[in-house]
Protein backbone atom coordinates (compact mmCIF):
# COMPACT_ATOMS: atom_id res chain seq x y z
CA UNK A 1 0.00 0.00 0.00
CA UNK A 2 1.28 3.39 -0.96
CA UNK A 3 2.28 5.70 1.86
CA UNK A 4 -0.22 8.45 2.35
CA UNK A 5 1.51 11.46 3.87
CA UNK A 6 -1.80 13.06 4.75
CA UNK A 7 -2.27 10.76 7.73
CA UNK A 8 1.08 11.69 9.24
CA UNK A 9 0.70 15.43 9.00
CA UNK A 10 0.62 16.94 12.48
CA UNK A 11 -1.09 20.26 12.86
CA UNK A 12 1.04 22.60 14.95
CA UNK A 13 -0.99 24.86 17.17
CA UNK A 14 0.61 28.25 17.52
CA UNK A 15 -0.24 31.28 19.59
CA UNK A 16 -2.74 33.85 18.30
CA UNK A 17 -0.03 36.09 16.82
CA UNK A 18 3.66 36.58 16.89
CA UNK A 19 5.45 37.26 20.18
CA UNK A 20 6.49 40.66 21.37
CA UNK A 21 4.76 44.00 21.13
CA UNK A 22 1.92 45.36 23.17
CA UNK A 23 -0.29 42.33 22.38
CA UNK A 24 2.40 39.98 23.63
CA UNK A 25 2.80 41.98 26.80
CA UNK A 26 -0.93 41.93 27.44
CA UNK A 27 -1.04 38.19 26.78
CA UNK A 28 1.92 37.55 29.07
CA UNK A 29 0.19 39.49 31.83
CA UNK A 30 -3.03 37.53 31.30
CA UNK A 31 -1.20 34.22 31.25
CA UNK A 32 0.58 35.14 34.47
CA UNK A 33 -2.76 35.79 36.12
CA UNK A 34 -4.03 32.49 34.76
CA UNK A 35 -1.00 30.73 36.24
CA UNK A 36 -1.60 32.38 39.60
CA UNK A 37 -5.20 31.18 39.47
CA UNK A 38 -4.04 27.63 38.71
CA UNK A 39 -1.65 27.51 41.66
CA UNK A 40 -4.34 28.98 43.88
CA UNK A 41 -6.60 26.14 42.79
CA UNK A 42 -3.95 23.69 43.98
CA UNK A 43 -4.09 25.41 47.36
CA UNK A 44 -7.74 24.50 47.71
CA UNK A 45 -7.20 20.88 46.67
CA UNK A 46 -5.65 20.04 50.01
CA UNK A 47 -2.67 17.87 50.86
CA UNK A 48 -1.78 14.44 49.50
CA UNK A 49 1.09 13.70 51.86
CA UNK A 50 0.98 10.50 53.91
CA UNK A 51 2.67 11.22 57.24
CA UNK A 52 4.81 8.10 57.00
CA UNK A 53 6.05 6.98 60.38
CA UNK A 54 2.67 7.69 61.96
CA UNK A 55 0.56 6.76 58.97
CA UNK A 56 1.41 3.88 56.67
CA UNK A 57 0.27 2.91 53.24
CA UNK A 58 -1.52 -0.46 53.59
CA UNK A 59 0.20 -3.28 51.72
CA UNK A 60 -1.47 -5.85 49.48
CA UNK A 61 -1.98 -9.36 50.91
CA UNK A 62 0.57 -10.79 48.47
CA UNK A 63 3.17 -8.14 49.32
CA UNK A 64 6.56 -9.81 49.81
CA UNK A 65 8.12 -8.37 52.95
CA UNK A 66 10.35 -10.00 55.52
CA UNK A 67 10.13 -13.81 55.84
CA UNK A 68 8.32 -15.56 58.62
CA UNK A 69 8.65 -19.12 59.89
CA UNK A 70 5.52 -20.84 61.15
CA UNK A 71 4.48 -23.34 63.78
CA UNK A 72 1.51 -25.70 63.83
CA UNK A 73 -1.21 -23.96 65.71
CA UNK A 74 -2.42 -27.01 67.64
CA UNK A 75 0.81 -28.72 68.68
CA UNK A 76 3.14 -25.74 68.60
CA UNK A 77 5.72 -27.74 66.63
CA UNK A 78 7.72 -25.99 63.93
CA UNK A 79 6.62 -26.64 60.39
CA UNK A 80 10.18 -26.49 59.06
CA UNK A 81 11.81 -29.90 58.71
CA UNK A 82 15.23 -28.61 57.71
CA UNK A 83 15.12 -29.89 54.12
CA UNK A 84 17.12 -26.91 52.77
CA UNK A 85 15.01 -26.63 49.63
CA UNK A 86 14.58 -22.93 50.33
CA UNK A 87 18.33 -22.50 50.54
CA UNK A 88 18.71 -24.40 47.29
CA UNK A 89 16.13 -22.30 45.50
CA UNK A 90 17.46 -18.97 46.76
CA UNK A 91 19.03 -17.03 43.87
CA UNK A 92 20.78 -14.63 46.24
CA UNK A 93 22.14 -17.46 48.39
CA UNK A 94 21.06 -15.78 51.59
CA UNK A 95 19.51 -18.70 53.51
CA UNK A 96 21.58 -21.01 55.69
CA UNK A 97 19.99 -24.17 57.12
CA UNK A 98 21.69 -26.72 59.37
CA UNK A 99 19.46 -29.67 60.07
CA UNK A 100 19.42 -31.91 63.15
CA UNK A 101 17.55 -35.10 64.08
CA UNK A 102 14.43 -34.95 66.22
CA UNK A 103 14.57 -37.21 69.24
CA UNK A 104 11.62 -38.26 71.44
CA UNK A 105 13.02 -36.15 74.29
CA UNK A 106 13.63 -33.12 72.15
CA UNK A 107 10.92 -32.87 69.54
CA UNK A 108 11.06 -29.60 67.68
CA UNK A 109 9.36 -30.18 64.36
CA UNK A 110 6.68 -32.47 63.03
CA UNK A 111 8.99 -34.35 60.67
CA UNK A 112 12.07 -36.52 61.17
CA UNK A 113 14.53 -33.65 61.25
CA UNK A 114 14.37 -30.00 62.20
CA UNK A 115 16.36 -26.89 61.42
CA UNK A 116 18.91 -26.41 64.18
CA UNK A 117 20.16 -23.26 62.49
CA UNK A 118 18.00 -21.23 60.17
CA UNK A 119 19.45 -17.88 59.17
CA UNK A 120 18.41 -15.42 56.52
CA UNK A 121 20.84 -12.69 55.59
CA UNK A 122 18.40 -9.90 54.75
CA UNK A 123 21.15 -7.67 53.44
CA UNK A 124 21.45 -10.14 50.54
CA UNK A 125 17.80 -11.16 50.16
CA UNK A 126 16.13 -9.87 47.02
CA UNK A 127 12.57 -10.66 48.24
CA UNK A 128 11.79 -12.82 45.22
CA UNK A 129 9.66 -15.30 47.19
CA UNK A 130 11.23 -18.43 45.66
CA UNK A 131 11.83 -19.87 49.15
CA UNK A 132 8.12 -19.61 49.86
CA UNK A 133 7.36 -21.43 46.60
CA UNK A 134 9.99 -24.10 47.19
CA UNK A 135 8.91 -24.97 50.73
CA UNK A 136 6.91 -28.25 50.76
CA UNK A 137 5.33 -27.58 54.17
CA UNK A 138 4.52 -23.84 53.92
CA UNK A 139 6.92 -23.35 56.80
CA UNK A 140 8.43 -20.16 55.38
CA UNK A 141 6.28 -17.38 53.94
CA UNK A 142 6.92 -13.82 52.97
CA UNK A 143 5.44 -11.53 55.63
CA UNK A 144 4.39 -7.93 55.36
CA UNK A 145 7.11 -6.13 57.30
CA UNK A 146 9.14 -3.76 55.20
CA UNK A 147 10.83 -1.57 57.82
CA UNK A 148 14.08 -3.46 57.84
CA UNK A 149 16.77 -0.92 58.57
CA UNK A 150 19.52 -1.74 61.04
CA UNK A 151 22.53 0.08 62.42
CA UNK A 152 25.00 -2.52 61.15
CA UNK A 153 25.05 -5.41 58.74
CA UNK A 154 25.21 -8.21 61.27
CA UNK A 155 21.86 -7.03 62.68
CA UNK A 156 20.31 -7.92 59.34
CA UNK A 157 21.09 -11.64 59.73
CA UNK A 158 17.83 -12.95 61.12
CA UNK A 159 17.96 -16.12 63.19
CA UNK A 160 15.28 -18.77 63.56
CA UNK A 161 13.96 -17.27 66.80
CA UNK A 162 13.57 -13.87 65.17
CA UNK A 163 11.81 -15.35 62.16
CA UNK A 164 9.47 -17.43 64.30
CA UNK A 165 8.49 -14.54 66.56
CA UNK A 166 5.31 -12.61 65.97
CA UNK A 167 6.05 -9.20 64.47
CA UNK A 168 5.95 -6.40 67.05
CA UNK A 169 3.75 -4.24 64.90
CA UNK A 170 1.38 -5.37 62.21
CA UNK A 171 1.68 -3.69 58.84
CA UNK A 172 -1.73 -2.39 57.72
CA UNK A 173 -3.20 -4.61 55.06
CA UNK A 174 -5.52 -3.69 52.25
CA UNK A 175 -8.22 -5.89 50.80
CA UNK A 176 -7.40 -7.81 47.64
CA UNK A 177 -9.99 -6.03 45.52
CA UNK A 178 -8.95 -2.53 46.63
CA UNK B 1 24.66 76.11 43.38
CA UNK B 2 24.41 76.56 47.11
CA UNK B 3 26.30 73.76 48.83
CA UNK B 4 25.37 74.88 52.33
CA UNK B 5 21.97 73.26 52.01
CA UNK B 6 22.10 69.89 53.79
CA UNK B 7 22.01 66.97 51.41
CA UNK B 8 19.32 65.21 53.36
CA UNK B 9 17.09 66.43 56.11
CA UNK B 10 16.77 63.84 58.85
CA UNK B 11 13.71 64.45 60.96
CA UNK B 12 14.83 63.66 64.49
CA UNK B 13 12.20 64.72 66.99
CA UNK B 14 13.10 62.42 69.83
CA UNK B 15 16.04 62.56 72.29
CA UNK B 16 19.14 60.51 71.45
CA UNK B 17 18.40 57.71 73.93
CA UNK B 18 15.02 57.14 72.33
CA UNK B 19 16.75 56.82 68.95
CA UNK B 20 19.01 54.11 70.38
CA UNK B 21 16.09 52.17 71.90
CA UNK B 22 14.08 52.62 68.72
CA UNK B 23 16.82 51.32 66.45
CA UNK B 24 17.35 48.26 68.65
CA UNK B 25 13.62 47.54 68.68
CA UNK B 26 13.26 47.86 64.90
CA UNK B 27 16.36 45.76 64.26
CA UNK B 28 14.92 43.06 66.53
CA UNK B 29 11.54 43.24 64.80
CA UNK B 30 13.26 42.88 61.44
CA UNK B 31 15.33 39.93 62.63
CA UNK B 32 12.26 38.28 64.13
CA UNK B 33 10.37 38.62 60.88
CA UNK B 34 13.04 36.65 59.00
CA UNK B 35 12.31 33.25 60.59
CA UNK B 36 8.59 33.91 60.32
CA UNK B 37 8.93 34.63 56.61
CA UNK B 38 11.20 31.61 56.16
CA UNK B 39 8.66 29.30 57.76
CA UNK B 40 5.79 30.99 55.92
CA UNK B 41 7.55 30.47 52.63
CA UNK B 42 8.11 26.78 53.21
CA UNK B 43 4.64 26.15 54.59
CA UNK B 44 2.78 28.09 51.90
CA UNK B 45 4.96 26.72 49.12
CA UNK B 46 4.18 23.27 50.46
CA UNK B 47 0.45 23.91 50.33
CA UNK B 48 0.77 25.16 46.78
CA UNK B 49 2.40 21.85 45.91
CA UNK B 50 -0.17 19.73 47.78
CA UNK B 51 2.14 18.90 50.68
CA UNK B 52 2.45 20.03 54.28
CA UNK B 53 5.86 21.61 54.28
CA UNK B 54 8.08 21.27 57.33
CA UNK B 55 6.13 19.92 60.33
CA UNK B 56 8.62 17.82 62.28
CA UNK B 57 10.68 20.22 64.40
CA UNK B 58 8.56 21.63 67.20
CA UNK B 59 4.79 22.11 67.06
CA UNK B 60 3.70 22.55 63.44
CA UNK B 61 7.37 22.68 62.47
CA UNK B 62 7.74 26.12 64.00
CA UNK B 63 11.30 25.49 65.16
CA UNK B 64 12.49 24.63 61.63
CA UNK B 65 14.15 28.02 60.92
CA UNK B 66 15.99 27.85 64.24
CA UNK B 67 17.13 24.31 63.53
CA UNK B 68 18.23 25.55 60.12
CA UNK B 69 20.31 28.35 61.54
CA UNK B 70 21.86 26.10 64.19
CA UNK B 71 22.80 23.66 61.46
CA UNK B 72 24.34 26.40 59.33
CA UNK B 73 26.24 27.97 62.21
CA UNK B 74 27.70 24.69 63.38
CA UNK B 75 29.19 23.94 59.98
CA UNK B 76 32.88 24.01 59.22
CA UNK B 77 33.99 27.46 58.06
CA UNK B 78 35.27 26.49 54.65
CA UNK B 79 37.34 28.75 52.49
CA UNK B 80 38.55 27.92 48.99
CA UNK B 81 42.26 28.19 48.22
CA UNK B 82 41.55 30.71 45.49
CA UNK B 83 39.45 32.99 47.71
CA UNK B 84 40.66 36.57 47.82
CA UNK B 85 41.66 37.52 51.35
CA UNK B 86 39.50 39.72 53.48
CA UNK B 87 37.02 40.46 50.69
CA UNK B 88 35.72 36.92 51.09
CA UNK B 89 35.00 37.68 54.74
CA UNK B 90 33.68 41.18 54.12
CA UNK B 91 31.15 40.47 51.35
CA UNK B 92 28.52 38.63 53.46
CA UNK B 93 28.80 41.22 56.23
CA UNK B 94 28.27 43.97 53.67
CA UNK B 95 25.09 42.28 52.45
CA UNK B 96 23.52 42.11 55.91
CA UNK B 97 24.63 45.65 56.75
CA UNK B 98 22.95 46.97 53.61
CA UNK B 99 19.78 45.03 54.38
CA UNK B 100 19.66 46.40 57.94
CA UNK B 101 20.35 49.92 56.70
CA UNK B 102 17.33 49.77 54.43
CA UNK B 103 15.24 48.21 57.20
CA UNK B 104 15.45 51.47 59.15
CA UNK B 105 13.41 53.16 56.49
CA UNK B 106 10.14 51.26 56.94
CA UNK B 107 7.58 53.45 58.72
CA UNK B 108 5.43 51.53 61.21
CA UNK B 109 3.35 54.46 62.35
CA UNK B 110 3.15 58.22 62.82
CA UNK B 111 4.71 60.22 65.62
CA UNK B 112 3.20 58.93 68.85
CA UNK B 113 3.56 59.73 72.50
CA UNK B 114 5.49 57.04 74.42
CA UNK B 115 5.69 57.84 78.17
CA UNK B 116 5.66 61.55 77.47
CA UNK B 117 8.30 61.40 74.71
CA UNK B 118 7.23 62.15 71.17
CA UNK B 119 8.52 59.22 69.12
CA UNK B 120 8.21 58.46 65.44
CA UNK B 121 7.40 54.82 64.82
CA UNK B 122 10.05 54.51 62.12
CA UNK B 123 13.76 53.88 62.22
CA UNK B 124 14.72 57.04 60.40
CA UNK B 125 12.72 59.62 58.48
CA UNK B 126 14.94 61.14 55.81
CA UNK B 127 13.80 63.72 53.31
CA UNK B 128 15.32 61.57 50.53
CA UNK B 129 13.62 58.33 51.59
CA UNK B 130 13.44 56.66 48.21
CA UNK B 131 17.01 57.60 47.30
CA UNK B 132 18.20 56.22 50.64
CA UNK B 133 16.52 52.95 49.75
CA UNK B 134 18.23 52.78 46.36
CA UNK B 135 21.56 53.73 47.90
CA UNK B 136 21.43 50.75 50.24
CA UNK B 137 20.17 48.58 47.40
CA UNK B 138 23.27 49.59 45.47
CA UNK B 139 25.52 48.74 48.42
CA UNK B 140 24.00 45.29 48.51
CA UNK B 141 25.10 44.83 44.85
CA UNK B 142 28.64 45.22 46.08
CA UNK B 143 28.19 42.33 48.47
CA UNK B 144 26.93 40.15 45.65
CA UNK B 145 29.67 41.22 43.26
CA UNK B 146 32.49 41.03 45.80
CA UNK B 147 31.19 37.73 47.10
CA UNK B 148 31.22 36.18 43.64
CA UNK B 149 34.56 37.67 42.71
CA UNK B 150 36.35 36.99 45.98
CA UNK B 151 35.45 33.30 45.99
CA UNK B 152 37.74 32.76 43.02
CA UNK B 153 35.39 30.28 41.39
CA UNK B 154 34.00 30.61 37.89
CA UNK B 155 30.47 29.64 38.86
CA UNK B 156 30.38 32.22 41.62
CA UNK B 157 31.81 34.79 39.27
CA UNK B 158 29.27 34.04 36.54
CA UNK B 159 26.49 34.18 39.10
CA UNK B 160 27.64 37.50 40.48
CA UNK B 161 28.01 39.00 36.99
CA UNK B 162 24.48 37.92 36.17
CA UNK B 163 23.19 39.20 39.47
CA UNK B 164 24.79 42.60 38.99
CA UNK B 165 23.53 43.02 35.45
CA UNK B 166 20.07 42.02 36.62
CA UNK B 167 20.03 44.21 39.72
CA UNK B 168 21.30 47.28 37.90
CA UNK B 169 18.84 46.83 35.03
CA UNK B 170 15.90 46.46 37.35
CA UNK B 171 16.87 49.27 39.67
CA UNK B 172 16.18 51.69 36.81
CA UNK B 173 12.50 50.79 36.21
CA UNK B 174 11.99 50.44 39.96
CA UNK B 175 13.20 54.00 40.48
CA UNK B 176 11.16 55.26 37.56
CA UNK B 177 8.07 53.57 38.96
CA UNK B 178 8.55 55.44 42.21
CA UNK B 179 8.83 58.80 40.48
CA UNK B 180 5.10 58.81 39.78
CA UNK B 181 4.38 58.28 43.47
CA UNK B 182 6.90 60.91 44.52
CA UNK B 183 5.34 63.45 42.16
CA UNK B 184 1.86 62.70 43.44
CA UNK B 185 2.88 62.85 47.09
CA UNK B 186 5.19 65.87 46.54
CA UNK B 187 7.69 64.32 48.96
CA UNK B 188 10.32 61.61 49.03
CA UNK B 189 10.10 60.82 52.71
CA UNK B 190 8.27 57.54 53.25
CA UNK B 191 6.27 58.85 56.20
CA UNK B 192 5.27 61.81 54.04
CA UNK B 193 4.20 59.45 51.27
CA UNK B 194 2.08 57.45 53.70
CA UNK B 195 0.45 60.60 55.02
CA UNK B 196 -0.33 61.71 51.45
CA UNK B 197 -2.44 58.54 51.07
CA UNK B 198 -5.11 59.59 53.57
CA UNK B 199 -7.67 60.04 50.81
CA UNK B 200 -6.69 57.15 48.56
CA UNK B 201 -3.93 54.53 48.57
CA UNK B 202 -1.46 55.03 45.74
CA UNK B 203 -2.14 51.55 44.40
CA UNK B 204 -5.24 53.02 42.69
CA UNK B 205 -3.89 56.14 40.92
CA UNK B 206 -0.43 54.62 40.41
CA UNK B 207 -1.54 51.15 39.33
CA UNK B 208 1.02 50.82 36.52
CA UNK B 209 3.71 52.13 38.79
CA UNK B 210 2.70 49.48 41.31
CA UNK B 211 2.95 46.67 38.77
CA UNK B 212 6.34 47.84 37.51
CA UNK B 213 7.57 48.26 41.06
CA UNK B 214 6.43 44.77 42.02
CA UNK B 215 8.00 43.09 38.98
CA UNK B 216 11.23 44.98 39.59
CA UNK B 217 11.07 43.99 43.27
CA UNK B 218 11.09 40.33 42.30
CA UNK B 219 14.30 40.96 40.39
CA UNK B 220 15.80 43.12 43.13
CA UNK B 221 15.27 40.47 45.79
CA UNK B 222 16.55 37.68 43.53
CA UNK B 223 13.29 35.83 43.91
CA UNK B 224 11.83 33.46 41.36
CA UNK B 225 11.02 33.99 38.49
CA UNK B 226 14.07 36.25 38.41
CA UNK B 227 16.43 34.16 40.52
CA UNK B 228 19.02 33.97 37.78
CA UNK B 229 21.76 34.95 40.19
CA UNK B 230 21.46 31.59 41.85
CA UNK B 231 19.97 29.52 39.04
CA UNK B 232 20.88 26.24 40.68
CA UNK B 233 20.51 24.18 37.53
CA UNK B 234 23.06 26.28 35.64
CA UNK B 235 25.31 27.83 38.24
CA UNK B 236 25.25 25.36 41.15
CA UNK B 237 24.12 28.20 43.40
CA UNK B 238 25.41 31.45 41.94
CA UNK B 239 27.43 34.03 43.80
CA UNK B 240 27.14 32.20 47.12
CA UNK B 241 28.39 28.83 45.85
CA UNK B 242 31.61 28.95 47.85
CA UNK B 243 30.09 30.36 51.01
CA UNK B 244 29.12 27.97 53.76
CA UNK B 245 28.26 28.01 57.41
CA UNK B 246 27.94 31.39 59.03
CA UNK B 247 28.86 33.34 55.89
CA UNK B 248 26.07 31.68 53.98
CA UNK B 249 23.75 32.36 56.91
CA UNK B 250 24.47 36.06 56.52
CA UNK B 251 23.66 35.98 52.81
CA UNK B 252 20.57 33.93 53.53
CA UNK B 253 19.34 36.35 56.19
CA UNK B 254 20.14 39.35 54.02
CA UNK B 255 18.13 37.88 51.17
CA UNK B 256 15.05 37.45 53.31
CA UNK B 257 15.62 40.77 55.04
CA UNK B 258 15.68 42.40 51.61
CA UNK B 259 12.40 40.71 50.84
CA UNK B 260 10.93 42.10 54.06
CA UNK B 261 12.33 45.56 53.39
CA UNK B 262 10.89 45.69 49.90
CA UNK B 263 7.55 44.42 51.20
CA UNK B 264 7.63 47.15 53.82
CA UNK B 265 8.52 49.81 51.27
CA UNK B 266 5.80 48.62 48.92
CA UNK B 267 3.39 48.73 51.86
CA UNK B 268 4.36 52.29 52.72
CA UNK B 269 4.34 53.52 49.15
CA UNK B 270 1.39 51.78 47.56
CA UNK B 271 -0.72 50.26 50.34
CA UNK B 272 -1.00 53.24 52.65
CA UNK B 273 1.44 52.08 55.34
CA UNK B 274 -0.25 52.17 58.73
CA UNK B 275 -3.52 53.60 57.35
CA UNK B 276 -6.60 51.43 57.43
CA UNK B 277 -8.80 51.24 54.32
CA UNK B 278 -11.98 53.31 53.84
CA UNK B 279 -10.70 56.05 56.13
CA UNK B 280 -11.25 54.02 59.31
CA UNK B 281 -9.65 55.89 62.17
CA UNK B 282 -7.69 53.59 64.43
CA UNK B 283 -5.66 54.32 67.58
CA UNK B 284 -1.95 54.75 67.01
CA UNK B 285 -0.90 51.43 68.50
CA UNK B 286 -2.72 49.59 65.68
CA UNK B 287 -0.34 51.09 63.10
CA UNK B 288 2.62 48.69 63.47
CA UNK B 289 0.34 45.66 63.35
CA UNK B 290 -1.34 46.96 60.21
CA UNK B 291 2.06 47.51 58.59
CA UNK B 292 3.31 44.05 59.52
CA UNK B 293 0.07 42.48 58.28
CA UNK B 294 0.37 44.24 54.94
CA UNK B 295 4.04 43.30 54.71
CA UNK B 296 3.22 39.64 55.25
CA UNK B 297 0.53 40.00 52.61
CA UNK B 298 3.20 41.11 50.14
CA UNK B 299 5.48 38.28 51.27
CA UNK B 300 2.65 35.82 50.63
CA UNK B 301 2.28 37.24 47.14
CA UNK B 302 6.02 36.80 46.55
CA UNK B 303 5.69 33.16 47.62
CA UNK B 304 2.61 32.66 45.46
CA UNK B 305 4.48 33.92 42.41
CA UNK B 306 7.43 31.70 43.28
CA UNK B 307 5.10 28.71 43.25
CA UNK B 308 3.69 29.75 39.88
CA UNK B 309 6.21 31.11 37.42
CA UNK B 310 9.21 29.35 35.91
CA UNK B 311 12.58 31.06 35.75
CA UNK B 312 13.14 33.40 32.82
CA UNK B 313 15.91 32.93 30.29
CA UNK B 314 18.64 35.54 30.65
CA UNK B 315 17.89 37.43 27.41
CA UNK B 316 14.18 37.40 28.25
CA UNK B 317 15.03 38.89 31.62
CA UNK B 318 17.04 41.68 30.05
CA UNK B 319 14.50 42.49 27.37
CA UNK B 320 11.69 42.51 29.94
CA UNK B 321 13.62 44.98 32.03
CA UNK B 322 14.76 47.37 29.34
CA UNK B 323 12.11 47.01 26.64
CA UNK B 324 8.96 46.59 28.70
CA UNK B 325 9.32 47.79 32.26
CA UNK B 326 11.45 50.85 31.61
CA UNK B 327 9.16 52.30 28.87
CA UNK B 328 6.11 51.50 31.02
CA UNK B 329 7.63 53.20 34.04
CA UNK B 330 8.71 56.21 31.99
CA UNK B 331 5.27 56.53 30.45
CA UNK B 332 3.73 56.28 33.88
CA UNK B 333 6.01 59.02 35.18
CA UNK B 334 5.22 61.24 32.17
CA UNK B 335 1.46 60.81 32.44
CA UNK B 336 1.62 61.43 36.19
CA UNK B 337 3.65 64.58 35.59
CA UNK B 338 1.09 65.90 33.12
CA UNK B 339 -1.79 65.07 35.45
CA UNK B 340 -0.05 66.67 38.43
CA UNK B 341 0.73 69.87 36.51
CA UNK B 342 -2.59 70.23 34.67
CA UNK B 343 -5.03 69.36 37.46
Amino acid sequence: MAWNPEADVIEVVRGPDKPGGAGGLYRAFGETLRGLKTTFGQLRMGVDTIQYPEEKVPVYPRFRGRHQLHRFEDSGLEKCVGCSLCAASCPADCIRVVAAENTPENRVSAGERYAAVFEINLSRCIFCGYCEVACPFDAITMGHEYELSAANRSDLIFTKEMLLAEPLERTPLRAEGE
Amino acid sequence: MNLNVPFALVGYIEPWWMVVIKSIVFAVIGLQLVPIVLLMERKILGRFQNRYGPNRVGPYGMMTPIADVIKLLSKEPFRPKTAIGWLFELAPVLSIVAAFGALALIPYGPVVDIFGTATGLYGIDVSIGALYLFAFGAVSFYSVMLGGWASGSKYSFLGSMRACAQLISYEVPQGMALIGVIMTAQTMSLTGIVEAQQAMWFIVPQFFGFIVFMVASFAETNRPPFDLAEADAELTGGYNTEFGGSKFTLYFFAEYLNLIVLSGVATAIFLGGWLLPFGIDAPNWVGPFVVIFKMLLFVTFFIWVRATLPRLRYDQLMSLGWKVLLPLATLNALVTAIVVVVF
